[in-house]
C-alpha cells in the first residue's frame, strides 16, 4: 500500500512542481502568451476545443496503430526469414543495419511526393521509422535461442516448424517486445512528422496550424494531446507483452 | 519400428521348426534385423575420434584440435555408466556424438543395435543448467517431449504428474521455473528428460552447477529414480566419488585428447546410501580413479 502511494505520489509532486514554476515563470516573468501560455490557459483551450482535439486525434492515433501494425505484420516474418537462413541473413542483414542509419525524417518529403498527402504516405513514414527496432530486436531475440534448448529440440527429431513455434519464437518474445515498445514510440513521431510535411489532418498538422495562428494555447493543448496519445499507445503495448508473455517479471525488476 | 526386431530375436518361439518364417518376416523388417546380434552389449563404442575442423570452432585458432582421440567401451541395458575426466577432455563431446547431435570423425557408435549417426529421438538428456522454458510451467516443460513426438495426451500428463512426485516436486506442478531453486529446477529437467521413457538417459556434468548437499541428495534421487525407470543412464562428471557413488562401471579419460585411461568396475551392491563413501571398497575405487586421472602417483598404490 505504501509502496503504491510512493509510485503515485512522487511523481505527482514532480509534475506538480513543474507546473507551479511554469506557472510562476509565465506571471512574473511577463512572458506573452504567444511564447508562452499559463498553465491555465492551455487547459481552458483544451477543454473548450475538446472536439477538435479528439476528432484531430483519432487521426494520429489510426496513422500511428496502422503504421505500426503495418511494421510487425511485415517486420517480424522478414526478421524470421532473415534469422534463419544464412544466405538471406548474409545478403539483407547488413544491408538494413546500413540503411538503419538514414534519416528516415529526410525521406517524408519523398514518399510525400510518392503516396500523396493522404493517409497513405503516413502509413509509409510510420510504418519506415517503425520498422527497423522490430526486425533488428526480433533477429537477436530468434539468434539468442539457448543452444541447449535447441539441441533438446534436435533430439528428439523436431521438426523445423516445431523448433521455431515451440522453441525460438516463444524465446525471441521478450526481445520482440522490447523492440516494439522502441517502435511504437518513434511510429508517435513518424505520424506527426507525415502531418507536418504535408497533411490536412491530424494533431501534428493542429499544431502546425495553430502555431501559424499564434494561437499557443492550443498549440500546447496539441502538444499535450500528443504526449498522452504517445504514452497511450505505448501502455497498450506493454498490456499486450503482460498478456503475451505473462512469464516475464515486470518491467521495473528488469532493469 | 526399431522395436520389433529386437522382440523378435528375443522370442523363444523364433527357434526351430518356425525359424523359417522368423526368417521372413526379419527381411520384412528390414535390413536393419540384420544388425541385431543378441549377445552384444547395450551400447558399444569403438574407436571414436572427433576432430573438429578450424570452420567448426567459433574460436579464431586455425588449426583442427581433436577433441577426442579413440574411444572405447561397452555397456549393458540398464548400467548406469559415469564418464569421468578433467575439464575439456572430450566427455561431453562424446555424450553429443552418442547422442546423434555431432558427426563423429570415425569409428563407430551402436546404441541397441543401431548405428548411431543422427539423433534416435529416444534419449533422454539433462544438460549441466537445467535449461527450462521460461515460458511454460513445470508440468508443462516436463511434457515438452511429449508434445514434440505428439504423445501428449492424459496419459502422458499423468506419468508426468507421477514422475514430480517422485522428485518431490508434486506442489510445484503449475509453477514457473523462475520461482524454483537450482536444485529444483535441475529436478524438472530430469523428468523432462525421462517422460517419453527413453531406452537411454544422457546427462552432460547435470549437477556441476549445484551446491555440494544439493548434489548428494540429486544423486541419491538419481540412483532411485534409475531403480524405478531402469533406464541406462551415461553420466558425465568431473567429481570422483560422484562418479564412484553412482556407477557401475567408470570410464576414466586422460587429458586431451581424450582417450579412455582405464574402466573401473564398481563393485559395491545397490542400493547405495551416502554410508558406503567411507567403506574400504569406495576408497579403493576412488584411489584408483585418482591414479588413472593422474591426480595420485601409481607408485602410491603398490601396497
Amino acid at each position: 500500500m505504501n509502496r503504491i502511494a510512493s509510485q503515485i505520489g512522487y511523481p505527482l509532486i514532480g509534475t506538480v512542481f513543474l507546473i507551479a514554476l511554469w506557472a510562476f515563470m509565465c506571471v512574473y516573468g511577463n512572458i506573452p502568451t504567444v511564447v508562452l501560455p499559463t498553465p491555465d490557459k492551455v487547459l481552458h483551450a483544451f477543454i473548450a476545443r475538446f472536439d477538435l482535439i479528439l476528432s484531430e486525434g483519432w487521426v494520429t492515433l489510426k496513422e500511428t496503430l496502422y503504421g505500426f501494425i503495418l511494421a510487425l505484420v511485415i517486420g517480424i516474418p522478414m526478421a524470421v526469414a532473415v534469422a534463419n537462413s544464412r544466405a538471406l541473413n548474409l545478403m539483407f542483414y547488413p544491408l538494413l543495419i546500413g540503411l538503419q542509419s538514414v534519416p528516415k525524417v529526410a525521406l517524408a518529403p519523398i514518399i510525400l511526393v510518392w503516396l500523396g498527402t493522404g493517409m497513405e504516405s503516413k502509413l509509409a513514414i510510420v510504418w519506415l521509422v517503425a520498422f527497423f527496432p522490430i526486425i533488428v530486436d526480433t533477429v537477436a531475440g530468434l539468434r539468442s535461442t539457448p543452444r541447449e534448448l535447441l539441441e533438446l529440440a534436435r533430439s528428439l527429431r523436431a521438426t523445423p516448424m516445431q523448433v521455431f513455434l515451440k522453441v525460438q519464437l516463444p524465446a525471441a518474445l521478450p526481445f520482440v517486445f522490447t523492440g516494439a515498445k522502441v517502435a511504437i514510440t518513434l511510429a508517435v513521431i513518424g505520424a506527426v512528422i507525415g502531418e507536418f510535411v504535408g497533411s490536412s489532418e491530424g494533431l501534428g498538422f493542429l499544431l502546425l496550424s495553430a502555431t501559424s495562428q499564434l494561437d499557443s494555447p492550443l498549440a500546447f493543448a496539441a502538444l499535450f494531446a500528443l504526449s498522452f496519445l504517445g504514452m497511450f499507445v505505448y501502455l497498450l503495448v506493454e498490456l499486450a507483452e503482460r498478456l503475451a508473455a505473462p512469464w516475464l517479471p515486470p518491467a521495473p525488476q528488469r532493469h | 519400428m526399431h522395436k520389433r526386431p529386437l522382440r523378435l530375436v528375443r522370442k523363444p518361439g523364433a527357434v526351430g521348426a518356425p525359424q523359417r518364417k522368423s526368417k521372413i518376416r526379419a527381411r520384412a523388417a528390414g535390413d536393419r534385423t540384420l544388425q541385431v546380434f543378441p549377445l552384444m552389449a547395450f551400447g558399444t563404442i569403438r574407436n571414436v575420434r572427433k576432430v573438429f575442423s578450424a570452420g567448426e570452432l567459433t574460436s579464431r585458432s586455425a588449426e583442427p584440435v581433436v577433441a577426442l582421440d579413440d574411444a572405447n567401451f561397452d555397456f549393458d541395458e540398464g548400467q548406469l555408466i559415469a564418464l569421468l575426466g578433467p575439464s575439456g577432455c572430450g566427455k561431453t563431446t562424446l555424450l553429443r556424438i552418442v547422442a546423434g547431435l555431432i558427426q563423429k570423425t570415425s569409428g563407430s557408435v551402436m546404441i541397441g543395435g543401431r548405428e548411431v549417426t543422427e539423433p534416435l529421438g529416444d534419449y533422454g538428456f539433462v544438460f549441466q543448467q537445467p535449461s527450462l522454458m521460461p515460458w511454460r510451467s513445470v508440468i508443462d516443460n516436463v511434457l515438452f517431449p511429449m508434445e514434440i513426438l505428439k504423445h501428449s495426451d492424459r496419459a502422458a500428463r499423468e506419468r508426468a504428474t507421477h514422475l514430480l512426485k517422485l522428485v518431490g516436486l508434486s506442489d510445484f506442478l503449475q509453477a514457473r521455473p523462475h520461482q524454483l531453486s537450482g536444485g529444483m529446477q535441475q529436478r524438472v529437467a530430469l523428468c523432462r528428460a525421462l517422460i517419453h521413457e527413453p531406452k537411454l538417459l544422457l546427462m552432460d556434468e547435470p549437477f556441476g552447477a549445484l551446491d555440494e548437499l544439493t548434489r548428494l541428495e540429486m544423486n541419491d534421487l538419481l540412483l532411485r529414480i534409475r531403480k524405478e525407470t531402469g533406464a541406462t543412464v551415461l553420466f558425465v562428471t568431473h567429481s570422483i566419488s560422484e562418479a564412484i557413488y553412482l556407477a557401475d562401471k567408470v570410464i576414466v579419460f586422460s587429458r586431451r585428447p581424450a582417450r579412455v585411461a582405464t574402466e573401473i568396475p564398481v563393485s559395491l551392491p545397490y542400493p547405495r546410501n551416502q554410508q558406503i563413501r567411507f567403506t574400504p571398497a569406495f576408497t579403493q575405487a576412488e584411489r584408483q580413479a585418482s591414479v588413472a586421472l593422474g591426480v595420485v602417483p601409481a607408485t602410491e598404490t603398490a601396497a
